[in-house]
């Protein structure tokens, strides 16, 4: 059996206001190396929640989670946003570049937060990443003089930067028309074939998820199968 | 590493809104100039005001009070049964300084001192044609006088030199001379307590801003004074002593008092009133100070209150991808910071530049003879206090929003989208 970098174990959480109600009950799985993992269900059945409980930004639920065997629990705030740092990518929706920064310096923010390289060679890895994702054309551009697209693209470079255990995504296409989901999924496809990449994507595109090697339907907070 | 990308994630904030960082910065040069100038301009008129006085006075000045003696012959007979005491009259040399010479000498020697000025006081009447107008004559060293209480500031007109070098010469108190219409060269007539009548040159006039003393007072040499008295040259009524150290006056006289066995003054005692005001001035100067910063403290945390909405997106996702609460906290007090140190240091140029106009202007007044502009300190201690207040003002302004940023959950702003 290969490496498991996500695991959860029995994550329950409920809204408290103004009444108690469970979004997610009793969610365990785990996700392996280099796995391309999607997450399906129909709106408000609990994914996004799911995923921000992963992705240890958000800390209110009951249960455990690893994150590259290490448990998630109790840590303080600072550790949790080294662990997002250093172990996790994400893509979001929208793509949330910083307009002040050239494509460049907004992919290598991560890294140089991270402080494991010089800026110098973190700006070296920036270029490869988005050599790999066919945009270092763009490099020295303003997020806002790019398509849609491209900037998606530049998410995942960013993403990409500090080498993560897992890149997570929260409908990562749900923005782009046809062609460029596309562009994004071959992408993905690339990152798992080629680097082991393991990609937790939540999507409600039934399409994107089929092609992925596994996917995790939900429903009414509860997983209906994997 | 992180403090200088810290740093540049601060810069490019800034930038990308830089014309309400600029507002915000120039709300703190503007209290910041004004600060330095209205401390700068109520310590000059404090130290104008109290050099009125305080330059003029001695730091300690030792005389001979005329008192009864502590030990009256009866005590001196105590238990001798009934005593008779017949014509006892004053005698003794009234005001003198007993043993000079040899206070003076000591004086010298002693390395608190700065220097002494001997002193002696007659009281004259001015002969104005039938009337007699009542005056003090001060016998000074005109060296000694002019190096510790700069007394050539106060003489308007004629040399003090003259005092010393013309035989039987006189600075006369302006409104005196106003009042027997004497001017330099005229020969005027004055009348000592003994009834001798001695005729003095004006060789110059002294103002000293109080009037007062102005109708009183006049200067002329030691000689000419003990002259005047009748006295030999060892006669001095008062020793004005400047020490290093103002502070150390009242322990000095104290020493003095004891050592010297005459009468000794401190500058404290004798001046209380002058520190009273001086403070309460200062104090007004930073409340108005400290007042205007808050009001520019204000403007930035209003201005840091907007960015963080406007940037909320910005927020959220440096703290996605592994920046911590602190980190962000941490780039909203730098910015509010970089507005202070900014908007400070311009504003202590130009309260340099606003300083140096008040210095400028044309200020003259009858009574203040050395005084041409408006008196303006520039002390750098109100500098260093401008600079550190901007900065603590602009930290506290920045404090309250850098911490709402710091708490803003990404959850709520990614998914709101």
């Amino acid at each position: 059996m290969s490496e498991i970098i996500l695991e959860a174990k029995a994550i329950n959480k409920s809204f408290h206001d103004p009444v108690t109600i469970p979004i997610l009950k009793d969610i365990t799985f785990s996700v392996n190396k280099g796995e391309f993992v999607s997450v399906i269900g129909k709106s408000g059945c609990g994914k996004s929640t799911l995923l921000y409980i992963l992705s240890t930004m958000d800390t209110d639920y009951e249960g455990e989670l690893y994150i590259d065997r290490q448990l998630m629990n109790h840590l303080k705030e600072g550790e949790l946003a080294r662990i997002r740092n250093e172990k996790i990518g994400f893509v979001f929706q929208f793509h949330y570049l910083l307009n002040e920064f050239n494509v460049l310096r907004n992919v290598m923010l991560p890294g140089i937060k991270l402080g494991k390289y010089a800026a110098k060679e973190v700006e070296h890895r920036a270029m490869e990443k988005l050599k790999i994702l066919g945009i270092d054309d763009q490099a020295l551009k303003l997020p806002n003089q790019l398509s849609g697209g491209q900037k998606q693209r530049v998410a995942i470079a960013r993403a990409l930067i500090n080498d993560p255990h897992i890149i997570m995504g929260d409908e990562p296409t749900g923005n782009l028309d046809k062609k460029n989901s596309e562009t994004v999924f071959d992408i993905f496809q690339q990152l798992t074939k080629e680097f082991n990449q393991t990609l937790l994507i939540v999507t409600h595109d039934n399409e994107f998820a089929s092609r992925t090697q596994r996917i995790i339907e939900m429903q009414d907070g509860r997983i209906l199968k994997q | 590493m992180n403090s200088k990308l810290i740093f540049e994630i601060a810069k490019s904030l800034l930038l990308a809104r830089w014309k309400q960082s600029m507002v915000a910065a120039v709300g703190v040069t503007f209290s910041i100039a004004m600060f330095i100038t209205l401390l700068g301009f109520m310590t000059g008129l404090n130290d104008m005001l109290d050099g009125l006085i305080l330059n003029r006075t001695p730091h300690v000045r030792l005389f001979n009070e005329v008192k009864p003696n502590p030990e009256q012959p009866t005590a001196l007979v105590k238990g001798l049964g009934y005593v008779f005491i017949q014509s006892i009259k004053p005698t003794g040399n009234g005001q003198n300084v007993d043993n000079v010479s040899a206070i003076l000498q000591a004086l010298r020697k002693d390395n608190r001192v700065l220097g002494v000025s001997p002193k002696v006081t007659a009281q004259v009447f001015y002969n104005v044609g039938n009337i007699d107008i009542t005056g003090v004559i001060n016998g000074v060293d005109v060296e000694a006088e002019q190096k510790l209480f700069h007394f050539s500031d106060y003489v308007t007109k004629g040399n003090p030199t003259d005092l010393k070098n013309v035989p039987n010469s006189i600075i006369l108190g302006k409104a005196a001379a106003e009042k027997m219409m004497a001017s330099i060269g005229d020969v005027i007539q004055v009348t000592t307590s003994r009834g001798d009548r001695q005729p003095l040159k004006v060789v110059g006039l002294f103002q000293s801003g109080l009037q007062d003393l102005d109708k009183v007072q006049s200067f002329a040499s030691l000689a000419t004074t003990q002259k005047l008295l009748g006295k030999p040259a060892s006669y001095i009524t008062d020793i004005n002593i400047k020490s290093v150290d103002i502070l150390s006056a009242p322990a000095m006289a104290n020493e003095y008092r004891k050592l010297f066995a005459t009468d000794a003054e401190d500058i404290q005692t004798a001046n209380s009133q002058f520190e009273t005001g001086s403070s309460v001035r200062s104090v007004i100067s930073y409340a108005v100070g400290i007042t205007l910063l808050i009001v520019a403290g204000f403007g930035i945390y209003n201005i840091l209150n907007m960015m963080i909405y406007e940037k909320m997106d910005s927020i959220a996702i440096l703290k996605a991808t592994g920046f911590s609460g602190s980190d962000v906290k941490n780039i909203f007090i730098t910015i509010a910071l970089t507005i202070g140190f900014f908007g400070g240091l311009f504003g202590l140029i130009f309260g340099l530049l606003l300083s140096n106009i008040v210095d400028n202007i044309p200020f003259n007044t009858a009574g203040l003879p050395t005084i041409k502009t408006f008196p303006v300190n520039y002390s750098l201690k109100f500098y260093v206090i401008g600079m550190v207040f901007s900065l603590i003002t602009t930290y506290l302004a920045g404090m309250f929003p850098a911490r709402k940023a710091s708490k803003i959950d990404p959850v709520i702003i990614i998914r709101g989208k």
